[in-house]
């Protein structure tokens, strides 16, 4: 019963139970709305930096497994949920969610009222706090001070993303990956289309991307700022036109600033798998998986050639993208779900479209998908 | 999409009788779809059977028919009405196989009326096991081993071949009606039989048992450009072999991974896609515990019991949206409900636990197979939210009104450990709380998962509970440890319990320390986006969501679960008193745990606390809204037995006062009462002792009538007719002591009648009289109540009238009363008086046009009876005869005994109207479910006091044409009275047994009034049980089979031979 505080820049102080490492840890706190997949989000690099509040009460109940990381690493920085479930019940549970972030030296705190607190983070936009070490009476002046002044890391993709290229090989189309902190369910998705992938560091130069002779490149998901992302937008400048180009996530937004556009922070992140969103082509909704807080605006789009392909329903937020002019489209939204719904796992399949159209064509920059 | 505008009217089929299996969600759906399409500026045009219903209503549609739901007053209702298109996904089974008829008739396709929503052709492959079976085929979708059969031979080749346990399904039935698991040849036979019997096809379908795999469920919805989302799913505590309405259920699932999760949901999104269901479907699948493999066992192609949980554990209004898809709406351009500023098309997420337990009638029918499998026996049910599990589900187990507070038994601790095992190895409606038991004792939750198959994460939950509990022992008034109890949902009489106090002295205690709930909002997205939906749960945190309004404020209690005794009529008042209070101009607070009703309906009141109602948790709400007061004559007895805590505890009652209520309940105090008032009653006394209920009885004379004080629904009360049945009654059925004291009353045979009335002080109305065709004996809910009285004198009606207007002024009623008088011998007796809303509410107020429940509130909150432009004394009353017939369950429960008495059995109720008594009671008949048949044989066995009268009704009988068969003594009597009768066997003996004459359809009426008992073992019980397993109408009433003769008699032309000249010698 060893007590820890979680104190946010507003000077809200939430009290509750430790469990996981017992050190401190200092981050930004945002909300996920998932009631199943904790295993996923926690693991999720784009989560990297993040104190990750789950809404749902109830965490833990199914233990971790083998099967269900997004990273090997856990990039986040701290867990909050309502009740921790120690001793977990599924056939492919290994070991506790306790228990893993113990071993990770990942801080939680629960039994505190997380609905309050999204209710804030809801009200207020993402907060910076600390989540302090495990029985440590605490100077709240001096906490206070801490998170206020803490600057957010603007290194955060360059912690996550691999040091060293690696293939996971396949037997079908080449695709180059660049990761800036890339999911583990994009490369099962491609490896399920038989794709045969070789995944490069965020700081790979274009003319090497070209060099593995990539048939399509894929701009991965990651964590914090596109703007941040040093010479990934000159990169992708450099491969324009001259391969198929899928983003995801955090490669949406460089593949929109690469083209011109603008990206912005926004209030309320979307973590969860609840998000409707619209394909403006089939004119069908998906509920989708998404973990973003930023996003493209959509007035900076008019000359970048960029044609808005899917929205938020409910908040109009840019969801996906087209070039006009090249072999290129991206979402924001994670169509490898993990977790979530896979509604959109047909965008796959649209990036293997474009890729043999393009092969077929002599790889020319018509707008074909 | 837009919504249609080339259709204009719209019908609606309801679902007609509360029944076992098809209960008041479908009014909840009802209402909300009807409401919803005239919304969008459609006439909607409604048939619905049920009286008892707001769906019912007139606000609620443009036409509404109450009239009997079969082919040949639909047809001609559509015939008069012409609508544009039908929707038959919103009225349960009911309503989906009316649509089937009518199609299958070609009135449809004649009269151009198009289906909205999902097709019948979907519907069918959706319902139909073989066809369905093959769809899953098609699409690569596994489904346990199955066979279709249509009889017994074809069921042992399946087993032969599979091996057992199997399951047996029969198709297009409620609820399950006739299934069952088999584990041997003997269930085999016998649940086939009666499979095939209530399957209108005769098809069964046996399917290899997957008993012990996860029972899921997913409520998805799609619309017609192909969106398509899921509401909701849920997981069953309890492991798939017990039906989903029997079953504990949790949402969301607790023990699912995402990749489960996904799993099934994009399974039941495929099928829904697969049969292009236009609204909302639930897919039912089974998971192995130990693998990623799956089943689906079921798909409801239409709104359904879970659908209405779905929609209040999460708020999202499945019905309504599913309404505006059908006329051509789309999930992306509607907005959801809850939040109001985004979009339908939208996956709601909790933040909270929310469990459902199902509320079962055995308290009533103590013979009855307590066991649960794959046919469903729960009434109703209760829900209740949490942020813990623990919490939620102790919440739900307070809900459900057995007494019961936490997780252990009465008795419990004294039962042998062999009992309990056999009581959790067997599921039956009290598992839980023997769960709770072998806990105490120490059994690990890894043996009990092996006794029941529940997931340990459950069992661990309830270990959880139950070791809290040496905690709170040990440690009294302690406020770190009652913090940490409430968050786990103890009540505070568990906590009085092991702190060896009151339940009043806790509550206090906790109000000193502040150690109160918050109240959070049912928001559908986790607190993502601001909503205004002022739907409210309990829970122990830091941050209350209710903020109470400037404006004066009313708490309505609703009445819970629905049950045998108090169904859908109490909700019916509630909504209406929670509309009065609203047009009074207070903002009216509801606090009500059924989800299947509609006052639990976010959109009814200005506040819904979807919380227990004890008085704990409704103090707190109390206490945070500080109400005017609170209306308790509404809820049924739930809400009346709250009364005396809320006063005693300085809450205003609104209404009839608690000492007047207390007047009219209690026996001594209403006998001196009426002394004053000056109307009679039969005699009566109260005995404290068995002795003294001798004494009484023998001193009053026999038969009387015997039951214990303070009862709802007439729950064990007798008529004895000798002191040694007396004596066993006393020993038996009750305690009697001076806590639990018994009445014992001379029981008069004769007319009843019944009367409800409103009171403000001065004027009492009285809507309407009604004379039960039943004579005093039968409870008033299990009688055929006729409206206005047929057989009443006009002096007799003014002296009824009379009475009831010096009671409602001598008892000081204020609202509402119901008030059964009987008649014997020319004098009018009282023999029962309810000082609150009753089951006629909704049938008179519907007959006489006279919003009862709004007028009785309205005068409750000051505006007299006259002020509303109503005169005191009788209403005159409309043109035509009304009669409300009971609907029972008894297919459902089996070893139940049919026989009507004065303990309530009925689990719902139809009203048929016509121009006359036949006409009306034809088609309430008809809508009751029974078939009336011009002619057949009719099947007598009847005690020896009903000998005299049974000679007219067999005369009757056998001058329409049918042919009499009877048992020996009855025979007897017949031919005495040169009656032409066969004499068939009795049980046990050779030859054709009157059993083998019910088994084989040789007989289309059953008249018994044998050896009344609950003895499954005596004869006539095992006669009017296979009356009922072979669906043959079984009477048990000389007056209700009296009833069914007259009907017969006036469809049938007299056939007289012409009169003989008489030879004069």
């Amino acid at each position: 019963m060893t007590k820890r505080y979680l104190v946010l820049e507003d000077g809200s102080i939430f009290e509750g139970r430790a469990f996981g490492a017992e050190s401190a840890s200092v981050g930004e706190a945002v909300f996920a709305t998932g009631m199943t997949g904790y295993q996923e989000t926690i693991s999720n690099p784009s989560g990297c930096g993040q104190i990750v509040v789950m809404t749902y009460p109830l965490i833990g109940n199914y233990g971790i497994n083998r099967d269900d990381y997004e990273s090997i690493d856990l990039a986040i920085n701290g867990l909050v949920v309502r009740e921790l479930t120690e001793e977990p019940s599924n056939f492919r549970s290994g070991m506790s969610l306790g228990d893993l972030l113990t071993l990770k030296g990942i801080p939680g705190i629960q039994e505190i009222d997380t609905r309050k607190l999204t209710r804030l983070l809801r009200d207020k936009g993402a907060l910076k706090g600390k989540l302090t070490a495990a029985g440590e009476d605490i100077d709240i002046d001096a906490v206070l001070a801490e998170v206020q002044g803490y600057e957010l890391p603007t290194d955060l993709v360059s912690k996550v993303s691999t040091k060293r290229p690696y293939p996971s090989p396949g037997l079908g189309k080449r695709v180059v990956v660049i990761d800036y902190g890339i999911k583990h369910g994009i490369l099962r998705e491609l490896n399920k289309k038989d794709c045969d992938v070789i995944v490069v560091p965020h700081d790979t130069s274009a003319k090497e991307i070209l060099a593995l002779f990539p048939d399509g490149i894929l701009l991965s998901n990651g964590p914090g700022n596109p703007e941040d992302v040093e010479g990934a937008v000159d990169t992708i400048k450099e491969l324009l036109g001259k391969k198929p180009i899928f983003g995801i996530g955090l490669g949406h937004q460089l593949f929109a600033l690469a083209c011109g556009a603008k990206t912005a922070k926004m209030k309320n992140s979307h973590i969860g798998g609840n998000y409707p969103v619209k394909d403006l082509i089939t004119n069908r909704t998906d509920l989708t998986s998404q973990s973003h807080g930023y996003e493209v605006l959509e007035d900076s789009l008019a000359g970048t050639g960029l044609e808005v392909t899917h929205k938020a329903l409910n908040d109009n937020c840019v969801e996906g993208l087209r070039s006009e002019k090249y072999e290129a489209f991206t979402v924001q939204f994670h169509p490898e779900a993990s977790p979530g719904p896979q509604d959109a796992s047909y965008l796959f399949d649209r990036f293997i479209q474009l890729m043999t159209a393009s092969n077929r064509k002599g790889n020319s920059n018509a707008k074909t998908y | 999409m837009p919504k249609r505008t080339d259709i204009k009217s719209i019908l609606v089929i309801g679902s007609g009788p509360i029944v076992i299996g098809q209960a008041a969600e479908f009014d909840y759906a009802g209402t909300q779809a009807c409401l919803s399409l005239k919304e969008e500026g459609y006439r909607v045009i409604l048939i619905n059977s049920n009286p008892a219903t707001i769906m019912t209503d007139t606000e609620i549609a443009d036409k509404v028919y109450i009239e009997p739901i079969t082919l040949e007053f639909v047809s001609r209702i559509i015939r008069k009405e012409r609508p544009d298109a039908l929707l038959p996904t919103l009225g349960g089974q009911t309503g989906l196989n009316m649509a089937i008829e009518l199609q299958e008739s070609g009135i449809l396709d004649e009269l151009e009326i198009e289906i909205l929503g999902t097709k019948l052709d979907a519907i069918h492959k959706a319902e139909d096991r073989d066809l369905f079976r093959n769809l899953m085929n098609e699409m690569g979708e596994p489904v346990p081993d199955s066979e279709i059969i249509h009889n017994i031979d074809e069921a042992y080749a399946f087993v032969r071949a599979i091996g057992y346990p199997v399951i047996v399904r029969p198709a297009f039935t409620l609820g399950g009606t006739g299934g069952g698991i088999c584990h041997n040849d003997e269930d085999l036979e016998e649940i086939v039989a009666s499979g095939l019997k209530y399957s209108p096809v005769t098809q069964c379908l046996l399917e290899k048992s997957i008993a012990g795999f996860k029972e899921i469920e997913y409520e998805v919805m799609r619309d017609s450009a192909d969106n398509a989302i899921v509401v909701c799913n849920m997981e069953n505590v309890d492991a798939v072999g017990i039906h989903t309405g029997d079953s504990i259920v949790t949402a969301p699932c607790q023990t699912l991974t995402d990749r489960e999760n996904q799993m099934l949901r994009n399974v039941s999104l495929r099928i829904i896609r697969e049969l292009k269901i236009e609204g909302g479907c639930n897919v039912q699948l089974a998971l192995d515990p130990h693998s990623f493999d799956y089943y689906i066992i079921e798909v409801n192609p239409r709104v359904s019991r879970s659908s209405a949980l779905a929609s209040k554990a999460t708020g999202y209004p499945i019905a309504k949206i599913a309404a505006k898809i059908a006329v051509g709406l789309t999930l992306d351009e509607m907005m959801n409900p809850v939040t109001g500023n985004t979009y339908a098309c939208f996956e709601p997420t909790l933040d909270y636990v929310v469990t459902k337990i199902p509320r079962w009638p055995f308290d009533k029918f103590e013979s009855a197979k307590r066991n649960l499998g794959t046919q469903m026996k729960a009434t109703g049910e209760v829900m209740a939210m949490g942020r813990t599990f623990e919490e939620s589900i102790q919440k739900a187990v307070r809900s459900l009104e057995t007494g019961q507070f936490d997780l252990s038994l009465p008795g419990g601790a004294e039962m042998t450990d062999g009992w309990i095992e056999k009581r959790i190895r067997k599921a039956g409606d009290e598992r839980l709380f023997f769960i709770g038991e072998a806990l105490r004792r120490g059994v690990t939750i890894e043996t009990i998962h092996e006794w029941s198959a529940i997931d340990l994460f459950f069992l661990r939950k309830f270990e959880n509970i139950v070791r809290y509990e040496e905690v709170l022992k040990d440690n009294p008034f302690d406020y770190e440890v009652a913090y940490k109890a409430k968050r786990l949902g103890f009540a505070d009489v568990t906590l009085a319990k092991h702190w060896n106090t009151t339940e009043r002295e806790v509550y206090n205690w906790r109000k000193e320390q502040e150690l109160i709930p918050v109240y959070k909002k049912v928001d559908t997205c986790a607190g993502e986006y601001e909503s205004d939906t002022p739907y409210f749960y309990g829970t122990y945190e830091d941050e209350n969501e209710s903020v109470k309004t400037g404006k004066k404020s009313v708490v309505v209690l609703g009445s819970g679960p629905i049950r045998i005794g108090q169904g859908v009529e109490f909700d019916y008042a509630t909504v209406h008193c929670v509309w009065a209070i609203q047009e009074a101009g207070y903002e009216a607070i509801i606090v009500n745990n059924n989800p299947e009703t509609v006052s639990t309906d976010f959109s009814i009141s200005d506040k819904l606390y979807f919380e227990p109602l004890t008085i704990e948790d409704v103090m707190h709400i109390i206490d945070l809204e500080q109400p005017e007061g609170v209306i308790v004559q509404f809820g049924g007895q739930t809400a009346i037995n709250l009364a005396d805590e809320l006063e005693a505890r300085g809450v205003k009652i609104l209404g009839t006062s608690l000492e007047d209520i207390d007047r009219a309940e209690n026996r001594d105090k209403f006998e001196s009462a009426l002394h004053e008032i000056g109307v009679p009653q039969p005699l009566g006394k109260t005995a404290l002792s068995v002795s003294e209920a001798v004494v009484i009885a023998t001193e009053i004379g026999y038969p009387v009538l015997v039951r214990p004080s303070y009862v709802l629904g007439g729950r064990a009360m007798e008529i004895v007719y000798h002191e040694q049945e007396l004596l066993q009654y006393m020993e038996n059925a009750v305690k009697a002591s001076p806590e639990h004291p018994v009445l014992i009353d001379r029981y008069l045979t004769g007319t009843e009648i019944e009367v409800d009335a409103i009171c403000d002080g001065e004027t009492v109305l009285i809507p309407g009289i009604m004379e039960h065709i039943e004579r005093a004996g039968v409870h008033s809910g299990d009688s055929i109540a006729v409206y206005p009285p047929q057989n009443l004198s006009q002096s007799m009606i003014e002296t009824i009238a009379d009475y009831t207007k010096r009671l409602a002024l001598g008892l000081k009623i204020r609202g509402l009363m119901n008030i059964q008088f009987v008649i014997s011998e020319g004098q009018v007796y009282v023999i029962e008086v309810n000082p609150r809303s009753s089951r006629t509410v909704p049938f008179l107020s519907k007959i006489t046009n006279i919003p009862m429940a709004n007028v009785a509130t309205q005068a409750i909150l000051g505006k007299s009876i006259a002020e509303q432009g109503y005169v005191d004394g009788l209403a005159d009353a409309p043109a035509g005869v009304y009669v409300k017939v009971p609907v029972f369950s008894f297919a459902k429960l089996r070893r139940v005994d049919i026989t009507l008495g004065p303990e309530m059995k009925s689990t719902g109720e139809v009203m048929g109207k016509d121009s006359t008594l036949e006409k009306a009671l034809y088609k309430g008949l008809v809508a009751a479910g029974m078939e009336v048949k011009e002619y057949g044989s009719v099947l007598m066995t009847v005690s020896d006091k009903d000998k005299e009268e049974i000679i007219d009704i067999a005369k009757r009988f056998v001058e329409i044409g049918y042919r009499i068969l009877a048992t020996e003594g009855t025979a007897q009597a017949l031919e005495s009275a040169n009656i032409e009768v066969k004499t068939v066997g009795k049980i046990g003996t050779e030859g054709t047994t009157l059993i083998d004459v019910i088994q084989k359809g040789q007989a289309q009426l059953v008249i018994n009034t044998l050896t009344k008992g609950k003895q499954p073992a005596s004869d006539g019980f095992r006669i009017r049980r296979e009356s009922v397993e072979n669906g043959v109408p079984a009477f048990t009433s000389i007056d209700t089979a009296n009833a069914m003769l007259s009907v017969i008699e006036s469809m049938t032309f007299q056939t007289d031979a012409m009169p003989k000249p008489q030879v004069i010698e």
